[in-house]
């Protein structure tokens, strides 16, 4: 469906995560500061963040190799890629076709492999650490994901988000077990492809217990900016594939400016929930070592498959 | 001109060609100076006649069939050229064309006698393996495999005076007659006793379910054993670093290619009736090969021992796709079937591009530096610039990431997993998805890999231990050189070309799908154009690389635009951030081994380690790691102890006098007269 309303539609939602990620973002520290009873920064302290950091020089160690100037913007562009393919605020946009969810997988995964390589360019301790220890939650949490989208793939016959959300939203109220497993492994997985706790604490200071924040160590500046930035759009992303997946009711279809205003109202109402969702999590669970992390992801990777199983056993 | 028109003349030519300059590579005149000079272009050349003529063949309405009047009396040579076989040669001529001319740079230091040796063997494997694809009876099929064989081992042996590599080269010979006499039985059990070899013969003979079982068990473990899988892949991570680079890149990217070629020829052209049954093994072989092949390879720090584990582990992937293809027909669907074989065939050819291209990278860095383990490289994207970048190109397509090659076939591979709903039986179709996670986290796993080899090998600060270069242009270490960089660059853009032009590649191979399972995707499928990859249906499944590509690069540059035009493009340099201490030192960087241990400390189970940790108190504590590959324990060893054994009791008839030997003859002649009449 490419026609011009399409079109406006794509770059809208486009657009729109790009800017509102960092908003997310804000809410959801700010719950957290609420339920750990401290005083909540501002909503907008992610905005601000960027902005001082686009302001400043960027320093850089001498033996930088151009792969480390090109990754942050590389890794900004999936991201932006993949907030212009998961149906956010309406279905059927024109660009959606070009990669269905195992590709949305693989946008993923390359912004990964760009900041790992980064992350060892500079010749650091920290930095091959980093990298080590993100891709190994990498490759566990890769297989979980694909079984959780299996399920669904399943269920629609396709692997098109699209087709997905359209068989999920219009059909009749149905309920499926094999997604009540899929929704919890997804959970499991979004908490660790995120750097969130239990599996990263995004707020570390301390290099030693790092995984996501010791591949950046060595990036300041707009730089910095941008991996941050991107951060908050894979978060976003994640909860629309969420959304998308689970509780895709209320959705628009692309040219449709009518039901747009209640699209974004649905929106805001499920991640404001689903950020202060996190926010409880987050405080509610411990970091946990490094090496629990292969049980935790195991466990959604097996979640994963008893709700494909079950669906082939509903299915009869 | 008719003969050039005719696709099997003209790949018969490009190979009589290659014949040719192995022949006349044998001139020692001028300092080699054919040899040198000449044969490797010359090669080149071929292989791209070789692949256009392959290209037509894909096209052909009918396959082409010739006798050719050579061999024995009454044998001659049976070819046929069908859109399979034109398939292959053209794999086969495209990617050695890049090999061929990256290995005129590579090989230019070497002596005019070894140098005529190396070109002579190499152009013979190159005939050799078009024969293999080209031949239509099991006769000519054998001598042109044994060819391959012998000329590759020759090739693996060039440095024949390190006693590793001798060993390295007998353990390969020795698997690759295993695997011949397994091949030599599958045809001897197709073909029934009629005494007619031809494949005409043999895919008319009518086998018993059972025989058919047996000769596709022979078939697929024969094959296998060439093509590495596991448990006879033992050879591989031992031949691949014995051999000079290019030639490492021959191996892995084609002649395994050829087993395959051998496994789907035999399986769905001469037996034919593919069963169900056969796929489940075929995949849970494959499974096995993906997974180990993956896992050795995360734990090796020598560069080309892990490219040959990283082979094992493609093969695997491969004989996924192909399991999966014959669990659909076999159980009737060969719409899905033609699917499955079509993601093997491409990612056959995809792992052919980029694992030639990794070689010939492994062999630039160690033509540069004289370095192979991983462990004493570091920072080499800044004295090698150019091989850092195709080496890169490379490592991303291998690591299954959109929008290159690599990626492509396993999003086939995963749309036909995909297809398990249409199947009956239960347990079957609730297994197929999970060999597909596999295929996932074998995925995954080598993005691990490659980031690891990659951060280490090109990125970072160099090791310590870094000897000085031991080119000839100085103790520089320096970068490739131009036909090197030619021959990489050709097979990094068959990376970018297979990766972003999937379509055209897909109807290629649905015509080779048409003529093996007799149907080909759906109507949907066929009519999709170059833009959208659409193997079922647009509403199930797509794909578009090219515009994937597009959005990633206009979205990036628009990034880099707008934070330039808003912001500013200020940098300082400055020293890296030392964690507090005043100077790093380039000691403190993952080393291969380190990047491993998170897969240790996960996968142990499945490796072999021996550590030695220090003792508290050790006034020089050391700690050591290896790891043994477990086949050799339960699998290898075991049956070379039998052998042995076995030699030795037969060893008492060899008494060493003669009258006993007479006496043998004696007891024979009496036996036979007895038994024959």
């Amino acid at each position: 469906m490419i026609d011009a309303p399409g079109i406006a539609f794509q770059v809208l939602q486009s657009v729109f995560v790009v800017l509102a990620a960092p908003l997310l973002m804000g809410w959801a520290n700010q719950c957290r500061a609420w339920l750990q009873n401290r005083s909540a920064p501002s909503i907008l302290l992610p905005y601000y963040t960027l902005a001082k950091l686009f302001h400043k020089d960027v320093v850089i160690a001498r033996n930088a190799s151009a792969l480390f100037h090109v990754t942050p913007y590389v890794v900004f562009g999936c991201m932006w890629l993949a907030a212009g393919i998961v149906p956010v605020l309406a279905t059927d946009l024109p660009f959606a076709p070009a990669a269905d969810i195992i590709a949305l997988v693989g946008v993923f995964a390359l912004a990964r492999v760009f900041s790992a390589l980064a992350a060892m360019d500079i010749g650091t301790a920290f930095g091959g650490l980093g990298a080590r220890r993100e891709m190994l939650i990498g490759f566990l949490a890769e297989p979980a994901m694909l079984m959780i989208l299996f399920t669904a793939a399943f269920i629609s016959g396709s692997t098109q988000l699209n087709t997905i959300v359209e068989t999920l939203a219009y059909r009749e109220f149905a309920i499926y077990p094999s997604l009540a497993f899929a929704a919890v492994a997804f959970l499991m997985v979004l908490l660790a492809e995120n750097a969130r706790i239990p599996i990263d604490n995004p707020t570390t200071h301390l290099e030693l217990t790092m995984i996501h924040e010791a591949m950046i160590l060595e990036y300041s500046a707009r730089h910095l900016a941008l991996i941050e930035w991107a951060v908050a759009i894979k978060l976003f992303a994640y909860m629309a594939i969420g959304i998308a997946l689970f509780l895709p009711w209320g959705i628009a279809q692309a040219g449709d400016w009518g039901a747009l205003p209640l699209a974004l109202a649905t929106l805001a109402a499920k991640l404001a929930l689903a950020g202060a969702g996190l926010a409880l999590l987050e405080t509610l669970l411990a970091k946990l070592r490094l090496f629990l992390a292969p049980e935790f992801l195991s466990t959604a990777f097996l979640l994963g498959v008893l709700g494909m199983l079950t669906h082939f056993l509903t299915l009869g | 001109m008719q003969v050039l028109s005719s696709p099997l003349s003209g790949s018969l030519l490009a190979a009589a060609a290659w014949f040719a300059i192995a022949i006349l590579s044998l001139i020692p005149a001028g300092n080699a100076f054919f040899a040198r000079k000449l044969a490797f272009p010359l090669g080149m050349l071929a292989g791209l006649a070789l692949a256009a003529s392959g290209l037509q063949a894909i096209w052909l309405a009918s396959p082409e069939q010739m006798t050719l009047p050579l061999g024995l009396p009454e044998l001659p040579f049976h070819l046929r050229l069908d859109p399979l076989a034109g398939y292959f040669l053209m794999l086969l001529g495209s990617v050695s064309a890049g090999v061929s001319i990256y290995a005129a740079g590579y090989f230019r230091d070497e002596t005019a006698g070894r140098l005529a040796l190396i070109a002579l063997e190499y152009h013979l494997f190159l005939a050799s393996m078009a024969f293999v694809i080209l031949a239509d009876d099991a006769y000519l099929f054998m001598v042109a495999w044994e060819t391959m064989a012998l000329s590759s081992y020759f090739l693996v042996t060039t440095d024949h005076k390190l006693p590793a590599i001798r060993s390295a080269g007998f353990l390969y010979l020795l698997i690759a007659h295993l695997g011949a006499i397994a091949i030599l039985l599958c045809f001897g059990v197709m073909n029934g006793g009629q005494g007619d070899y031809t494949f005409d013969a043999l895919r008319a003979a009518e086998l018993k379910p059972r025989w058919a079982t047996v000769a596709f068990l022979l078939a697929f473990f024969g094959f296998g054993a060439k093509a590495g899988m596991i448990p006879l892949h033992a050879w591989l991570p031992e031949a691949h670093p014995a051999a000079p680079s290019p030639v490492s890149a021959l191996m892995s990217g084609i002649m395994l290619k050829t087993a395959i070629y051998g496994m789907i020829r035999v399986i769905y052209d001469l037996i034919g009736n593919v069963r169900w049954e056969w796929g489940m093994l075929v995949l849970v072989i494959g499974t096995g090969t993906t997974l180990f092949g993956v896992l050795y390879a995360l734990m090796q720090h020598d560069l080309k021992r892990l490219l040959a584990y990283h082979s094992v582990e493609n093969i695997g992937i491969i004989l996924l796709g192909l399991g999966m293809s014959m669990v659909f027909v076999g159980f009737g669907h060969p719409a899905a079937g033609a699917l499955g074989l079509i993601a093997a065939l491409y990612h056959t050819l995809n792992h052919a591009v980029f694992k030639a291209l990794l070689f010939l990278g492994a062999g630039s860095i160690l033509h540069a530096t004289g370095l192979r383990n991983l462990n004493n490289m570091g920072g080499l994207i800044h004295k090698m610039p150019q091989t850092a970048f195709y080496f890169l190109v490379g490592a991303l397509a291998i690591s299954a990431l959109p929008p290159l090659n690599g990626f492509v076939s396993e999003w086939l591979t995963f749309q036909t997993a995909l297809q398990a709903p249409i199947l009956k039986n239960g347990v079957v179709r609730s297994l197929l998805p999970l060999f597909a996670a596999t295929l996932a986290l074998a995925g995954a796993l080598t993005a691990m890999c490659f980031v690891k080899v990659y951060g280490i090998a090109f990125l970072g600060r160099p090791r310590e231990t870094q000897p000085p270069a031991r080119s000839s242009e100085g103790d520089q270490v320096h970068d490739a050189g131009l036909m090197e960089r030619f021959g990489m660059a050709w097979l990094a853009a068959g990376c970018f070309v297979l990766g972003l032009f999937p379509t055209s590649f897909l109807l290629m191979l649905n015509r080779v799908a048409v003529s093996l399972t007799g149907q080909g995707l759906r109507e949907a499928a066929v009519q999709s154009n170059w833009l959208w990859l659409v193997p079922i249906e647009s509403e199930r499944a797509s794909y578009s690389p090219i515009v994937f590509l597009i959005v990633i690069l206009c979205v990036t540059l628009l990034t880099f635009i707008l934070v330039r035009r808003f912001y500013h493009g200020r940098l300082r340099y400055s020293e890296a951030w030392g964690c507090g201490y005043s100077e790093l030192t380039a000691r403190a960087q993952d080393t291969a081994d380190a990047f491993g241990q998170p897969i240790r400390h996960v996968f142990g189970p499945l490796y072999l380690m021996k550590r030695r940790m220090p003792e508290p108190d050790d006034p020089a504590p050391r700690f050591s790691l290896k790891i043994y590959d477990r086949h050799w324990y339960w699998l290898y060893l075991p049956v070379a102890r039998l052998a042995e054994y076995v030699s030795s009791k037969i060893a008492l008839l060899q008494q060493g006098r003669i009258s006993i030997y007479l006496l043998y003859s004696f007891l024979t002649l009496i036996a036979l007269l007895v038994f024959v009449r």
